[in-house]
This record gives structure tokens, sequence and C-alpha cells, in this order.
């Protein structure tokens, strides 16, 4: 961590929101309670200069439930060139994390996806709709204990039995 | 046994989307897509039109979604690779160069110069393609029928020097972690020369075509206007964010596979509309030119893949000779490797944006979790405020400037 700008804003993570750095293979990622993600983003934003935030995304460490999920936001300093991780733990089943579409506009579909995808909801979500599955889909399908699927090949003398079992559209 | 969630959606969820006008009567639904030619793939726009304004455009994509990313979990990371193809079919290197990068940072592996300078080659051909097509639709889209054509030729011809190497001319997996697949035949590098000397005049015809053609000027002049404020708060990225003068350049900003040796500019324009990104991406095609030139005039000769046998497989003519050879060959294409445990972020400048992919690895053979932070998705997310107010002719300009590619979008 040679960059001064980045330095300080880990520091200002560690001392005032209950950050926890690490460094690996050059990048930082800092764990953070979900409660304070808001403010520290908004805290990134206006004092530290981070001005895009590209990506939020999860990973599923089922079976494991505390944490289950770790929530990551990528953020991005375009003036200082400097990059950081933040990464959320989250418990249980059905998790919940405060939003943050009235800090960064383009949080609004990252966090649809994060519904659609694992099921964690956001907060204050203006629009929390599935984006890229259908909307009558079941699951989560990110989650690792979703399974991955597959089609039954259809033969001659078992076509009728498998084309009963295949999903249809709703009335 | 996994928990499923029952969701009843009527259309009663979208109607906080559209004003009460539309539920009156007063103003009129229109649905545009998901098979109309001008949206570039499958993107459904839903928009609230007023006579002839757009009020509201709410995008709904997901119709190209394959899983990509849950796929990936369930290979190995070499199998994984030829998945990244199918992501951003324009920019199939791109996505290659990107997810090795990722593996690479995870594993260490080191990279011979001379698979540096060839993936740069071709990650710069594969930029003037992507450029052409984008062009070429562009203009199709506002009815410039021939430019499209034109575009679509030296399109094929960057296609048959990826074909000459990679035995592909779209899905190439060319890439691997530590290298490349194999080495450049000997024709490659009079294909490439010959290239660089045809296209800037190539270049200069479309430019003759289109830059000063009054009525391409009245169809992308002050349209779909964007500020530098907004294109940094909506994540925009690449040469949609560069229209609007947002100085970013990933190739300069975080060099990756040695981009800090060549010379060259990042073009910026500062007005934000159609036009601005159409100036924009013209003279990338040039620069990109420039970097290639330069990359072929310097193309060392040595190894084209990393001697690491834990991770790259040995070269086929050992395997007769040596068992570790044997070993590593079949212990490498049955299991796969072990990668360290870790995350990585690695971002990469595709022709559309910031491409990154963000890799996560349990220490085991199989990539943990995959997340593509893909540049089309923040993209249209933009159509949902920009095309506000907008001519709904003016709407499939707009989709063609912001450059996207469904495939990229819904992965």
């Amino acid at each position: 961590m040679e960059n001064e700008a980045l330095k300080k804003a880990v520091q200002e993570l560690e001392a005032k929101f209950g950050g926890e750095a690490k460094e690996f293979r050059g990048q930082i990622q800092v764990l953070l309670p979900a409660d304070q993600i808001v403010a520290a983003a908004t805290a990134l934003r206006d004092r530290h200069g981070f001005e895009v935030m590209p990506d939020i995304t999860a990973v599923d460490y089922y079976p494991q439930l505390t944490p289950r999920f770790h929530v990551v936001y990528q953020f991005n300093s375009i003036s200082k060139n400097i990059r950081i991780t933040l990464r959320v733990p989250l418990d249980g089943n059905q998790p919940v994390l405060p939003t943050m579409t009235h800090v960064f506009p383009n949080a609004n579909w990252l966090e649809r996806e994060l519904w659609d995808m694992f099921g964690i909801k956001s907060e204050g979500h203006p629009d929390l709709r599935r984006i890229l599955m259908p909307f009558d889909w079941e699951g989560h399908p990110l989650r690792k204990d979703y399974p991955l699927g597959y089609e039954e090949v259809q033969f001659t003398f078992n076509y009728d039995e498998i084309d009963q079992r295949k999903p249809r559209p709703k009335e | 046994m996994p928990m499923i969630e029952k969701v009843d959606v009527t259309l009663d969820e979208l109607k906080h989307l559209v004003t009460n006008q539309a539920l009156e009567g007063d103003t009129l639904l229109l649905n545009m897509g998901p098979q109309h030619p001008s949206t570039h793939g499958v993107l459904r726009l839903l928009l609230e039109l007023d006579g002839e304004i757009i009020i509201n455009c709410i995008p709904d994509i997901g119709f190209l979604h394959t899983g990509i990313e849950k796929n990936m979990e369930s290979k190995t990371y070499a199998q994984a690779e030829v998945m990244t193809d199918r992501l951003d079919y324009l920019n199939t290197m791109g996505n290659n160069l990107a997810y090795c990068l990722a593996v690479e940072k995870l594993t260490e592996l080191d990279v011979p110069e001379r698979a540096q300078t060839v993936r740069v080659i071709f990650v710069e051909l594969q930029r003037i393609a992507s450029h052409l097509v984008w062009l070429g639709t562009q203009a199709l889209d506002l009815a410039a029928q021939s430019v499209f054509l034109y575009c679509f030729r030296e399109r094929e011809y960057i296609l048959d020097i990826m074909e000459l190497c990679s035995g592909q001319r779209m899905m190439t997996t060319y890439i691997r972690p530590g290298g490349l697949w194999r080495d450049v035949p000997v024709e490659f590098e009079q294909a490439v020369r010959d290239f660089v000397a045809y296209m800037p005049k190539r270049i200069q015809q479309y430019e003759d075509l289109l830059t000063k053609n009054p009525i391409f000027l009245d169809r992308v002049r002050g349209i779909g206007k964007m500020t530098k404020e907004e294109a940094m708060a909506w994540g925009a990225t690449g040469s949609t964010a560069r229209g609007s003068g947002v100085n970013y350049d990933i190739r300069k900003a975080i060099p990756y596979s040695g981009y800090e040796q060549y010379d060259f500019d990042v073009p910026i324009q500062t007005d934000g509309d159609v036009y601005a990104r159409y100036l924009v991406r013209i003279e990338e095609m040039r620069q990109s030119l420039r970097i290639i030139e330069q990359a072929v005039n310097k193309l060392p000769m040595g190894p084209f893949r990393s001697n690491n046998r834990k991770f790259v497989p040995p070269p086929r003519s050992e395997l007769s000779r040596s068992m570790e050879a044997v070993i590593h060959h079949f212990k490498l294409w049955t299991e796969g490797y072990d990668v360290p445990k870790g995350s990585v972020y690695q971002v990469v400048e595709s022709p559309r944006g910031e491409l990154g992919v963000m890799l996560e690895s349990d220490g085991g053979p199989r990539p943990y979790r995959v997340k593509w932070r893909t540049p089309s998705f923040t993209h249209i997310q933009l159509l949902s405020w920009i095309a506000n107010g907008q001519f709904v002719a003016d709407l499939v300009a707009i989709i063609g400037s912001i450059d996207i590619v469904l495939g990229d979008t819904d992965r």
C-alpha cells in the first residue's frame, strides 16, 4: 500500500466504520459490517475521490451460515487512479442490505441482479424486481444450493413422459 | 434442500415505472423489441410516448441470459475459459485476456514477452473489428447502408487473421493462462503488416462518408447528451464516457500486458452526444493501428507460453519422450490445477469500456465464483434516463452510440 490517498481511505474505513483491511496480490480489500456500508461509500465518494462504483456482486459460502454471503463492492477513483474493494458479510438465508441507489445511481440494476441471483434484498430500493431471470422464476440461481440443472434427452420411447415434466408457461 | 421462494408478479408491479397518464390512456405505451433490428440483439424497451417524445424508457434485459457465471463454477479453470468467448461475442480475445490475467494474478504465473506482444496485437485487432461492427450498425440504423458493407469487408480481414492463428473466426480461446494456445504461424506478421498498411485509407473513406455528411450530422448532433458528472455517477466507462470528457483509459491507468511500452493517445470529446462518441471511436481505431504497428515491429522471438508445468501443459513433442510430461499432461487435462485461495478483481479496457472479472478461488481446481462486470450492462442502464425527452426516431441513434452487445449484458 504505497499510495498515500489509498492509505488515507483505508485508515478512515478502519477507524470510523470498523473496517478490517487486507492486501492480496496488490489489491486492497476491506471487510465492513453491513450497517456501515452506505456511510462508508458516501465517505469514499465525497472525501476520497472515488467517483465510480463499477460493480456490486456477492459470493455464497453455503453451507456456512455465519456469514453465508459476502457482498463485494468495487470502487474506482478516476482522479487519483486507485481502486478499493469493500466486502460485507451477511448472515442467514434471507439477508437484507441497505440500498446504495442514492449514493451511486447505477447501483439500481446491480442490486436488482443481487436480488435476482442471490436473493439478497436491498432495503429502500425503488424498483426491486428480477432482472436477468424471467419474472416468475423461482429460486436464486447463483446460490450454491441451487442445482446446475440439465435437460433430459427425449427419445421415441420416453418422449411423452419427459414432455409432461417440462415446464410450461403460466396461463 | 434449496430454499424456494414463491413469487407472484403481475403487471401491476410495473405500474410505478410509468406516469399516471399512461394508465389513463393519455400517453402511449409502446413495446420495442426484443425482435427489433435496431436494438442490436434481444433487448426489449418499454417506451412511454407523448406523441413522438419519449417520456419513459424502461429497458428489459435477460433474453440472452445463459448462466455463464453459474456454469463456470462447475468447470476447471481451463474448461471455463471456453465460456468467456461467448460473453461479448465481438470481443472474444479481450474476454480471454481478462480471464487469463485474473488466473495469472491468482497463480502468479509469468507470461513471456512474445506472448504479451501477440496478445496486444490481437486485442487491438479485436478492438478495431468491434468498432467496425459498431460503425456499420450505427450507420445502418441511420439509413446509411453502404458504410455497413464496407465495414464488414474490413472486419472479415481481421477475422481471417484470427482464423489463421486459432482456427476459429470468432470463438478463438487463443489466449490461455500462461501465454497462448500455440505460436503464431509465419504468415501472421505479414498479414498484420498488410492490414496496418491499408486500413488508414479505409478509415478515411468512412469519415468521408459520414463525418461531414449533413444528413448524418442532423441525426447525431445534440442527441443523447450526457455530462461528465452523469457519466461517472452512472458508471459509464470506455468510449461512451470518453465522449463526455472522462479522461480514463485502463490501458493508460493500470497498464497490463505491457501497454506502458506503446505510444498512443486516448481520444477525448467533451460534447457528450452521439456525434462525440462517434468521433472518439473513429480516432480509437487509428490509435489501435498505431499500437499494432509498434507491437508487430518489436515482436520478439522466444517462448509463446510459460514454462511452469504445474499450470501450463507441456508441448506435444515432449509427450513421446518424457514420462514427466505425460504425467503433467494427464493431470492438467483431467483434474486441472489448484489455484491458491483468494479473490482478485482484474480489469481490462474492452472496446465498450471497463471489462472486469472478479475471480474467487477456494484453493481447488474450479473457480468458486466468477463475476463478469460487463460494460454493456452498465450502459443499457443509461438508456433509462438518457432517452427521456428525445424523439422516438433518435432512440436508435442513442442505442447505437452506446455500443451494446446483448451477450455481454445478459451473460
